[in-house]
């Protein structure tokens, strides 16, 4: 840990402001949606398909309603609405019909009155199935050998990006192909949701765990067929998101069985549900050649990237528009030809996961920045910071960096940061490969080091408008805040006060629940909400202080724009005003609501140039591991880092991100993947995928870069996605320098390092 | 439901009964859903998360791999049996150290990392980290709950 928590009077931007939410955190009293309950209400459940790919001949759920305490069971015919939903593209049905097309397809739900009867009820309806072959290797996708799955058909999106002069060659290159296992995200409070109908079966409301309200109402009123205003979404606590609350989950399911019961319907899904339940980060496989001089400086990139999307399309296409586009790295680079195909299989669906696509293209150009240090004779460190990008350089789609761009200061730094002791001859067990199952010899024991370092891209991109809303009142020196923002633990809940604190000089600052009462604020995905909602809080605020500042001004007779805050007073700045905001605010209410909007973003036309990103963020990670390399284990000793965060509004809550993110690229790199074998997960449960535990966690050393972006309505970047790219192939270079391996895949596995 | 029966628990000090219940209800599905006491969570049904964590005649357990009727004759306390209003120094330790993002995993921790210093008031840092390993956290990476539960032990020493 490096960044100073320093704890000051007042709880202003800037400072380590504590959660308001963490009191009732702490002592198990904060309502997360798994918790929330009604009188009368019943459980629902769903039957889920055992099958990756198979025909529907029939379902009877006749012996399922007979049991006592069932009150309905659904299936697609019971659809009043659209029988599919989607993010982008509406190809997901909500229950299966006439096929299903992954292992985990919702095909019936089930109400009734107790968790048990509803496992008893599925188990009563007898699907009958004509399995049929999976198709699960996406590159038939690609050919067209294969018939199509789904009347969309089998690709999901190809996309090329071809920049500068394509026949240039260089005097060294280097090639591979790497494979990113398929992650999922694994927050620990589990989709759960309380839906209740109307009185009059008009309309449902709803308290639920989810990364962006209104999106689900939106899905939800197109499948029930009912105006959206009939549909009242009210955020549910959220025990993590990382991606996986993106898509609609049991949403519609809840909704339907509440409108056909009459009764409140609670659904939650166990830990096996979930990994069925929502979508995953893409597996792929990545080709790359680069093409350089002899001094290092890379010259072309060569790329073919193939993204697993799955069943459905979920967010497929746009992850792979930021893997295309962020295959170059943080690297200058004039020519490329890259390739990138989504493609549809019978696999389970893939969708949005921290880092959306950037993790997979970072892991390939890091793997190859260190094949072309060693065809240069460079190390891992000089050659990154020769062709390190700068601000105002171009990427492969012709887009100009405009975001301060630090990359050779987060080089820099983190090479500044000291080493770990060397281990001691004998180690504490637990420190060793392997942990406590002592299998582990001294003997064997080696220790690398590896870098990684990544561009990211912040907020949506290819033109979508991502708004955020805010709504601010000052009421007799008490400001109320007003916003659809998903707390999913990330902490904007902490800083929007803060920002009215910095705003309008009143420390007394009150969060409304957030609901669908107020205009869209966007998904808390992209790294996108201190950017976005943070910009709409602060405009709202600034809104207020004007109409405050026009108020004391026509009191005052003086000049509005002579008036300024100074810590918790209005002064002028000529000198002959001070009030406390409280005093000058005192019988007066000023309400003011403000949607932030980014700067507009261009579609990729069909060479894949356009400036379809908003602004990027980086990053540089070092990795130390010691490798049991006669038993194929790791132990990651100590992770540093420097991040470009751009203005540090909560340094402790940045260095949370920074930390957590880290496990979870370590995760991918040595631990996480969901096992699948024709189309069936092997291994869904906590139990066998394995997850970083407090002993598998590194050290942390992280240091803050801080250059204000201009663009950026707090001079913030968004800094819940960078510290979890570059740490997996920082890691996975450790492992090479350790072992002298070629390690082409993450997670890496025993086997890839002993045998 | 059928195969009901009624019995009574110890919980925090106090008797509960439990009436109405089937048979096969976990610990933590009768604490949760029957006895209004929703502080221990539930996230992996298998004894892997830690989120349920519950301490019962003075061992800290998954009360989701506890059949609830096989609890009767113990003494158990949940998350909101440390508090009675006032937070406790692990508590304000979590808060003060930014140990909570979401928050799911933060109740088990907080009765793992008491039963932790109650039965080892100066554990070394390997045993820190080996006493909170069945407590999984997916937010913070875990720096920030060291950094609290190492709070905590300086200040008990300083007392």
């Amino acid at each position: 840990m490096s960044p100073s928590i320093v704890r000051t009077r007042r709880d202003t931007l800037g400072t380590s402001a504590l959660r308001p939410d963490g009191g009732a955190k702490v002592q198990g009293s904060f309502a997360f949606s798994s918790d929330v309950w009604a009188d009368n209400m019943l459980w629902g459940a769903t039957l889920r398909s055992p099958h990756p790919y198979a025909r529907i001949i029939s379902i009877d759920t006749s012996e399922a309603i007979k049991i006592a305490g069932v009150e309905t069971v659904l299936t697609a015919e019971d659809v009043p609405g659209q029988l599919t939903y989607g993010l982008i593209e509406s190809d997901q049905p909500v229950f299966a019909a006439g096929v299903v097309r992954y292992m985990g397809e919702p095909v019936a739900a089930v109400a009734a009155d107790h968790p048990e009867t509803c496992r008893r009820a599925l188990a009563a309806i007898r699907v009958e199935y004509e399995v049929l072959e999976p198709h699960v290797n996406p590159e038939d996708s690609i050919s067209g050998s294969v018939p199509p799955i789904h009347p969309n058909g089998n690709l999901l999106r190809h996309q090329r990006i071809v920049c500068g002069d394509t026949t240039v060659t260089g005097p060294v290159v280097v090639e591979c192909e790497y494979e990113i296992g398929m992650q999922d995200q694994a927050f620990l409070g589990l989709e759960a949701a309380l839906a209740i109908p109307d009185a009059d079966g008009g309309g449902v409301e709803m308290i639920v765990a989810t990364q962006w309200l209104h999106e689900d109402r939106k899905q939800i009123a197109l499948c029930l067929g009912l105006p959206e205003e009939k549909i009242r979404l009210t955020l549910g606590g959220v025990g993590g998101a990382f991606g996986a609350r993106e898509d609609i989950s049991l949403q519609v399911h809840a909704s339907l069985l509440a409108l056909r019961t009459g009764r409140p319907i609670k659904m939650q899904y166990s830990r096996e549900e979930s990994f069925f339940g929502h979508v995953h980060r893409h597996p792929a496989k990545i080709w790359v050649r680069h093409h350089a001089r002899n001094d290092g400086m890379i010259l072309k990139i060569e790329a073919r990237m193939v993204f697993d999307g799955g069943a459905y399309a979920s967010t497929s296409a746009a992850v792979l528009i930021n893997a295309v586009t962020h295959i170059q790295g943080p690297y200058r680079c004039a020519n490329a030809v890259v390739d990138g195909f989504a493609a549809r299989t019978n696999n389970p669906p893939c969708g949005a996961m921290r880092g959306f696509g950037v993790v997979q293209a970072c892991f390939a150009h890091e793997s190859q920045m260190d094949k072309l240090a060693q065809a240069c004779g460079l190390s891992p460190v000089e050659i990154r910071l020769r062709n390190a990008m700068r601000t105002g350089d171009r990427l492969i789609t012709g887009q100009p960096v405009e975001s301060v761009a630090p990359v050779e200061r987060c080089i820099r730094e983190t090479d500044a940061i000291a080493l770990p002791p060397q281990m001691t001859s004998s180690p504490h067990e637990l420190l060793l490969p392997g942990g406590s199952g002592r299998t582990a010899d001294r003997q064997h024991i080696t220790r690398g080091i590896g870098w990684g370092v990544s561009i990211k891209n912040l907020m949506y991109s290819e033109t979508f408008d991502d708004y955020a809303t805010a709504r601010c009142r000052l009421e007799n020196g008490i400001v109320t805040l007003k916003f659809a923002t998903s707390e999913v633990g990330q902490g904007f809940i902490t800083l929007a006060p803060q920002i009215a604190r910095s705003v309008l000089g009143i420390d007394t600052v009150i969060v409304d629940p957030m609901d669908t009462t107020i205009g869209s604020a966007g998904s808390t995905s992209a790294s996108r909400q201190t950017w976005m909602s943070g910009g709409a809080v602060d405009g709202a605020c600034r809104l207020v202080r004007e109409r405050l500042f026009e108020h004391v001004a026509r009191q005052q007779n003086l000049d509005p724009l002579q008036l300024e805050i100074d810590d918790t007073d209005i002064i002028d700045t000529r000198g002959t005003l001070r009030i406390s905001v409280s005093q000058a605010s005192a019988g007066m209410t000023f309400e003011e609501t403000f949607e932030h909007h980014h700067r507009p973003t261009e579609d990729l036309d069909e060479n894949g140039q356009g400036n379809c990103h908003v602004a990027f963020a980086f990053v540089a990670h070092r990795a130390v591991v010691d490798v049991d390399t006669e038993l194929g284990l790791v132990k990651v000793v100590q992770i540093a880092t420097a991040q470009d965060v751009g203005r540090a509004l909560n340094p402790l809550s940045v260095l949370g991100q920074i930390e957590g993110g880290i496990a979870q690229g370590l995760g991918l790199a040595v631990m996480e993947e969901i096992l699948m074998v024709n189309g069936i997960v092997k291994n869904p449960s906590f139990t066998d995928y394995l997850l970083p535990t407090a002993l598998d966690a590194p050290d942390v050393v992280a240091v803050l870069i801080e250059e204000p972006d201009p663009q950026a309505p707090l001079g913030a970047k968004g800094v819940g996605e960078p510290p979890c790219i570059s740490v997996t192939p920082a890691i996975a270079a450790a492992i090479r320098d350790a072992t002298g391996r070629a390690i082409t895949r993450v997670p890496v596995r025993p086997s890839d390092i002993c045998l | 439901m059928s195969e009901t029966q009624i019995y009574s628990l110890r919980v925090n000090g106090k008797l509960r009964d439990v009436t109405d219940a089937w048979l096969g209800e976990s610990l933590l599905y009768v604490l949760r859903e029957r006895l209004g006491l929703p502080g221990s969570k539930g996230a992996c049904e298998q004894g892997e998360c830690g989120s349920c964590t519950v301490v019962m005649d003075g061992v800290a357990v998954c009360s989701c791999l506890v059949l609830a009727a096989s609890a009767v004759g113990a003494d158990i306390t949940t998350i909101e049996g440390f508090t009675d209003g006032a937070l406790t120094d692990v508590q304000q330790a979590f808060i003060d150290e930014g140990a909570v993002q979401c928050g799911f995993c933060t109740p088990g921790l907080i009765v793992a990392v008491h039963h932790l210093l109650d039965n080892t008031p100066r554990p070394s840092e390997m045993k820190i980290k080996e006493a909170l390993s069945g407590n999984i956290c997916r937010c913070t990476g875990y720096g920030r709950i060291f950094a609290a539960v190492t709070r905590v032990i300086e200040q008990r020493a300083q007392q």
